[in-house]
């Protein structure tokens, strides 16, 4: 309800696109409410360029409530601004103080080329899935749901894996750009399940060399993906990955 | 009445149970080779267009398949909390088809189709097989088995759900099957893309143009047959549920080629959303219904009270809706609910310093639980500081999660001082007209899911539009599209060098340079904004006569100005968010003029449409069946020209009454 | 080569390459244990009796003396997978971050481990070419051993070296403290049943197994060994 008050200096990357250089661009900004949220502060920031005729900053964004996953800014240095558990579209400008510098920037990493000024592109992470984050099941072969029972202990750590919502930010945070823990949470969610038993093996080797061809990084195991992710995804969802994959490797009948 | 010869639903003769599984083994087929040679282009990568696409590739048709966001995965089904429902009557409680069947006619007020109804209800039961299979995590019961919730205006428990995230466990189950079929060459995504117009050859779709949303190319697309599933068009009141992209655009440019306009008007306005905060606000955020099952919903008795909530003592509170309703209590329908609030608001009893709020309370339920957990630990005489923790866990537990929504958006702690909430557009049950074969009324051109106005009437029930979206993708589209073809094996390739392909792209590429070289002095945002405040307040939640007329002169005078003034910053040929947001504004203009004269020409109320000229001495919704139990499709003919045809509603199998839940 | 296909697909892949971390930093780790205990040996002070016979085993037994080659292996192997990582793990991100709060989501020694890799790399080139590599090209040239035990004596008189031996156990710690559940987290065996057992073991391993190392340079050089 307050009224806006607080002034802030934002740093934000600006670059036109893929193949031009960017570089940082100083903006003032007053009256800004503790209640707005970040991108909603960019809104406000973009109108004001717009009056100023000038052209406002790109960014990515649709659901504003923290489950699309399309949100992406790099705030002051984390993935997603300071807060734990939260998108770049729920955090809350009270997390800042009145005469802040913000420092934004897109995520960075050589598989997410920039587009433009904040925004880059994803798609490696659907080829990623189109490699194997799926169970071959064609419509309609489907026997009745209540047919086969699903431990309530393995329907809840698959939910929490499924739970990811595509966004990157563990990319973003990881010093390596690995990817991870997307990888491995949707390897793990299928692995979890009695309907991901059957392609197991093979959609681990699939997933996890597509990873590899799409060009990130390695896990150095710093759980600085974790601790950054928004949803919460868990670590062991590596580990789980690590083992289905060495599993498979060892013992599939792929050469 | 007598419904439109423009308008064949097509729906099949015989007994309505035995309707869908007749013709669906009598449909036209198309022999696999052939299926090879046939392109459908779908656009939008929701539950109904994911799942479509994924279904129409698997049968082996080519598919082309387009979203506006960066993945398929973001479409904005994803943002479904609270649940799907299915008539499997796993927990034995009596639902079944039927049950589902007239539940859902009865919560749309009767308005809509029974034949669609009845096989959505059918077909309800698959969805849930199928998502299953997939590697859906549904909520389970310790037995391994599926658990079930119940939702508004019903009586059984029905609903499946994952969570508070059922929307994004199911997108992702129809995002995977759309994603292996990518993997195997059978669909082309177009990401990044937006659909700007369709192409007719000869009466027929034959295909898009789009526009690559990262270069600013316009593209042309030929298909056999295009599948318009681009969601609902909520945003045209500006401050909705709705995601910031989700556009009418698609299906408004369908209609101005000859797709008719389904009952526009029919909007629902969901009760419990948190309230805006301020001018900056940009879009509203939803708290799922299921905290009506435990949640009071209440306002001050005395007018202005601006005491702190918990200031306010119990004998204070009107619990209005128990008032009311004593029968369904805090579960009536969301139109409803969401009415109910408004009034006491309008009159005066509204909370929060906007005053445009009411109490969601669980103290009672704190208290409830709690006592239930030292019941079940045998603690006798408990301190009641302890029943309230004890009763706060077991809330936390339930909806944890939506609790540390409302404090991290409002910065309240819920678990402290009741929550505020209050009405915000939700879905748009209106949208293009579509036959049985949920084909438009151009023929090779289909609407699914939230993009067409079929099955859910005036109102549509909780957890229903997850259901109709995959019906509509999975098992209907599936076998309706085969009629139409089976008759398109001859056409061969369609050519994207056709005249009207060359003629399409250039009104495209026209409005696009015409909307960027206004170079007025308001931003896109700004326009829709004010279209957003004439729509709610003139055709929101209440609306009369007088108000609409006014508000289509204002939405005229709005267009006219938005073409004289909009400035839109960036360039044609680059990433340009300004320049879409600009095309989708252009076209919410026009529609919210329609959704005003649509508003005015039915005089009752209904649903989710209220006239204030229609209630019952208690503010109840009357229904005029005798002059209104039709579907309004409204046929465009230029400019500020529509031509209304009505396609009359017959009901064979439910008696129509006044709903009653009182 | 379709045997072999499979074999270093999985060994070049990501976690492949982690796999060979893993596996070698273990190895080290184990060899880490018999080398600390023999040295350790230095601490009877008895002029270098105990510690020389068990050093004159560990020189001349065949068994040992073939391990060694494997050792050696193992070094290598980490030494080139671990500098790779390094290289393409660096090479997935082209521009860096402007502002970077890495503090936030972890430790800084996790972040370091080619740092850490890279300096105790350096102490092993100066530390083996102080006693293994002259002892063993002594063995090649004439069968004897040196006598290791006054050659530590004598090197440690120096300050700078003892300096550069702590210096090298302080890398090893912070390669150690983060090195060893890594090795476990790689190797796919994190539970929370054992996470709390392995974390511990490992804190314990990274401070004891370095700082009995740093005393040995540390107590020559003060005069508590003689
Ligand atoms: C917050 C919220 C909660 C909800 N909760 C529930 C619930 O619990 N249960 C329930 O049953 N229903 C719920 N609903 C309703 C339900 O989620 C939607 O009605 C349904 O998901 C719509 O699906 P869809 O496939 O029709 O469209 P969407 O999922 O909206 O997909 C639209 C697609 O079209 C694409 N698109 C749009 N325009 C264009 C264009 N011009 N060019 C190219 N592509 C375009 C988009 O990219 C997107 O892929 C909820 C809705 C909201 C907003
Ligand atoms: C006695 C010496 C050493 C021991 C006991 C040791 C042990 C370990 C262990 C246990 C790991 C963890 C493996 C994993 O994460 O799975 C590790 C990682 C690593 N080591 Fe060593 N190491 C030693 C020397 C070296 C040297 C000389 C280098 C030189 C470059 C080096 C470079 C690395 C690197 C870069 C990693 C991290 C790889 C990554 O996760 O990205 N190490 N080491
Ligand atoms: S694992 Fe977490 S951070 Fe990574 S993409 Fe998924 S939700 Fe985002
Ligand atoms: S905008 Fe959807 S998660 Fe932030």
């Amino acid at each position: 309800m307050s009224e806006g008050n607080m002034r802030l200096t934002l740093k934000v990357w600006r670059q036109s696109n893929e193949n031009t250089a960017g570089s940082f661009e100083n903006y003032q900004l007053e009256g800004i409410s503790p209640d707005m949220s970040f991108l909603e502060m960019f809104d406000v920031l973009n109108e004001q360029l717009v009056e100023a005729k000038q052209d406002p900053v790109a960014f990515d964004h649709d659901c504003r409530e923290g489950i699309c996953g399309m949100c992406s800014m790099h705030i002051n240095g984390q993935p997603h601004g300071p807060l734990q558990g939260v998108t770049t579209c729920q955090l809350h400008m009270r997390s800042f103080k009145d005469g802040d510098t913000i420092v934004v920037e897109p995520w960075r990493a050589g598989s997410f080329p920039v587009i433009k000024d904040l925004v880059v592109d994803r798609d490696a992470f659907d080829r990623i899935i189109s490699a194997g984050g799926f169970v071959s099941v064609n419509t309609g072969n489907a026997q009745d749901a209540n047919n086969l029972p699903v431990p309530k202990e393995a329907a809840d750590d698959a939910f929490a894996a499924a739970a990811c919502i595509g966004c990157g930010a563990c990319v973003a945070a990881c010093k390596n750009a690995s990817a991870m823990l997307f990888v491995s949470a949707k390897i793990s969610q299928l692995a979890l399940l009695p309907q991901g038993q059957v392609e197991r093996k093979i959609r681990a080797e699939k997933m996890v060399a597509q990873m590899d061809a799409e060009g990130f990084g390695a896990c150095s195991n710093t759980q600085a993906c974790s601790a950054e992710c928004p949803k919460g995804i868990t670590f062991d969802n590596i580990a789980r990955m690590n083992r289905e994959y060495l599993g498979a490797k060892l013992s599939s009948t792929n050469v | 009445m007598a419904t439109s010869p423009r308008l064949d639903a097509k729906i099949p003769e015989g007994p309505l149970e035995t309707k869908w599984s007749k013709y669906r083994s009598s449909v036209p087929l198309v022999n696999p080779a052939n299926k090879r040679n046939l392109e459908v282009i779908v656009v939008g990568t929701g539950l109904a267009g994911a799942s479509a696409a994924a279904t129409l590739a698997e049968l082996g048709y080519k598919v082309k398949a387009f979203c506006f966001q960066d993945s398929p995965r973001r479409a904005h089904s994803i943002a479904a909390q609270g649940g799907i429902n299915a008539a499997k009557n796993y927990q034995n409680d009596g639902d079944s088809i039927y049950r589902l069947f007239y539940d859902t006619v009865k919560g749309g007020d009767y308005r809509s189709r029974e034949a669609n109804v009845h096989r959505l209800a059918e077909v309800s039961g698959n969805i849930i097989d199928q998502c299953v299979a997939q590697g859906v995590p549904f909520a389970r019961e310790y037995g391994g088995l599926l658990s079930n919730r119940s939702f508004g205006g019903v009586q059984v428990q029905r609903t499946f759900y994952a969570a508070g995230q059922t929307g994004q466990q199911l997108l992702l189950g129809a995002y995977s099957g759309l994603q292996r079929q990518v993997g195997m060459g059978t669909i082309q995504m177009y990401n990044r893309h937006e659909m700007l117009d369709i192409v007719n050859i000869d009466g027929k779709c034959r295909g898009i143009i789009a526009r690559n949303l990262i270069t600013g190319e316009l593209e042309r697309h030929a298909g056999h047959a295009v599948l318009l599933c681009t969601g609902g068009y909520g945003n045209v009141f500006y401050l909705s549920t709705n995601a910031m992209g989700s556009n009418v655009t698609a299906a408004w440019k369908a209609h101005r080629r000859g797709a008719f306009f389904g009952n526009p008007c029919f909007t629902q306005i969901h009760p419990t959303c948190i309230p805006v905060s301020g001018e900056h606000q940009s879009k509203l955020t939803l708290m799922s219904e299921s905290l009506r099952n435990d949640g009071r919903i209440w306002v001050p008795k005395k007018k202005d009270d601006n005491r702190p909530a918990n200031a306010i003592p119990e004998d204070e509170r009107d619990y209005y809706l128990e008032r009311r309703y004593p029968a369904f209590g805090n579960l009536v329908p969301r139109d409803i609910a969401s009415r109910a609030a408004k009034e006491r608001c309008d009159a005066g009893y509204g909370v929060g310093s906007s005053k445009l709020a009411v109490y969601l309370d669980y103290s009672a339920a704190f208290q409830r639980y709690g006592m239930g957990e030292a019941n079940k630990n045998n603690i006798s005489n408990p301190s009641q500081e302890d029943v309230i923790s004890w009763g706060k866990a077991v809330v936390k537990e339930k909806y944890g999660n939506l609790f540390d929504m409302y404090k991290q958006i409002t910065g309240e702690d819920p678990y402290e001082v009741p929550m505020r909430i209050y009405p915000a557009v939700h879905y748009t049950m209106g949208g293009l007209w579509v036959d049985y074969n949920l084909m438009t009324t151009v023929p090779g051109l289909y609407a699914l899911g939230e993009a067409n106005f079929s099955d859910h009437g005036a109102n549509r029930l909780g957890a229903s539009a997850l259901m109709q979206g995959l019906a509509d993708g999975y098992f209907v589209i599936p076998y309706t599209i085969g009629s139409y073809l089976s008759n398109e094996i001859r056409t061969g390739k369609i050519s994207t060098d056709h005249p009207e392909f060359i003629k399409v792209e250039a009104e495209s590429k026209a409005r696009i340079e015409k909307l960027m070289n206004i170079q007025g002095t308001t931003s896109p945002e700004m326009f829709h904004r004010r279209l957003g405040k004439i729509m709610w307040d003139k055709c929101g939640m209440a609306r009369n006569a007088e108000g609409l007329s006014q508000a289509i002169t204002e939405i005229r005078a709005l267009r006219e100005e938005f073409w004289r003034d909009v400035r839109v910053m960036g360039k044609v040929n680059e990433f340009n968010p300004e320049l879409d947001k600009a095309n989708r504004v252009a076209d919410f203009i026009e529609l919210g003029e329609l959704m005003c004269i649509d508003a005015l020409n039915r005089n009752e109320s209904c649903g989710g449409h209220f006239r204030e000229e229609y209630q019952s001495e208690e503010g109840e919704a009357l229904r005029d069946d005798e002059d209104y139990r039709y579907v309004a499709a409204w046929q465009y003919k230029g400019t500020e020209d529509w031509e209304l045809h009505k396609e009359e509603l017959i009901y064979d199998n439910i008696k129509i009454a006044q709903r009653s839940y009182k | 080569m379709i045997v072999m296909s499979w074999f270093t697909q999985t060994l070049t892949s990501s976690i492949g390459k982690k796999l060979i971390m893993s596996l070698t930093g273990l190895f080290l780790i184990s060899f880490l244990v018999i080398h600390a205990t023999i040295n350790a040996m230095i601490f009877y002070n008895d002029g270098g009796e105990t510690f020389s016979h068990w050093g004159h085993f560990m020189g001349t037994n065949p068994i040992v003396r073939t391990l060694e080659i494997g050792l050696v292996l193992g070094f290598l192997f980490h030494i080139y997978d671990g500098l790779m990582l390094t290289k393409n793990n660096r090479e997935a991100r082209p521009v860096k971050y402007a502002s970077r709060n890495a503090n936030a989501n972890s430790t800084w020694y996790s972040r370091s481990m080619g740092l850490l890799g890279t300096l105790i790399l350096i102490f092993l080139v100066v530390h083996t070419s102080h006693f293994w590599i002259p002892n063993r090209a002594n063995q090649f040239s004439t069968g004897e051993e040196l006598d290791l035990y006054n050659m530590m004596l004598e090197i440690f008189q120096n300050p700078w070296v003892v300096l550069l031996y702590v210096a090298g156990c302080f890398s090893l710690f912070w390669h150690l403290l983060h090195g060893f559940k890594s090795a476990f987290q790689t190797l796919g065996l994190y539970h929370i049943k054992y996470n709390g057992l392995i974390s511990f073991v490992g804190v314990a391993f990274s401070i004891v197994v370095p700082l009995l190392f740093a005393l040995m340079p540390i107590a020559m050089y003060m005069g508590w060994v003689h």
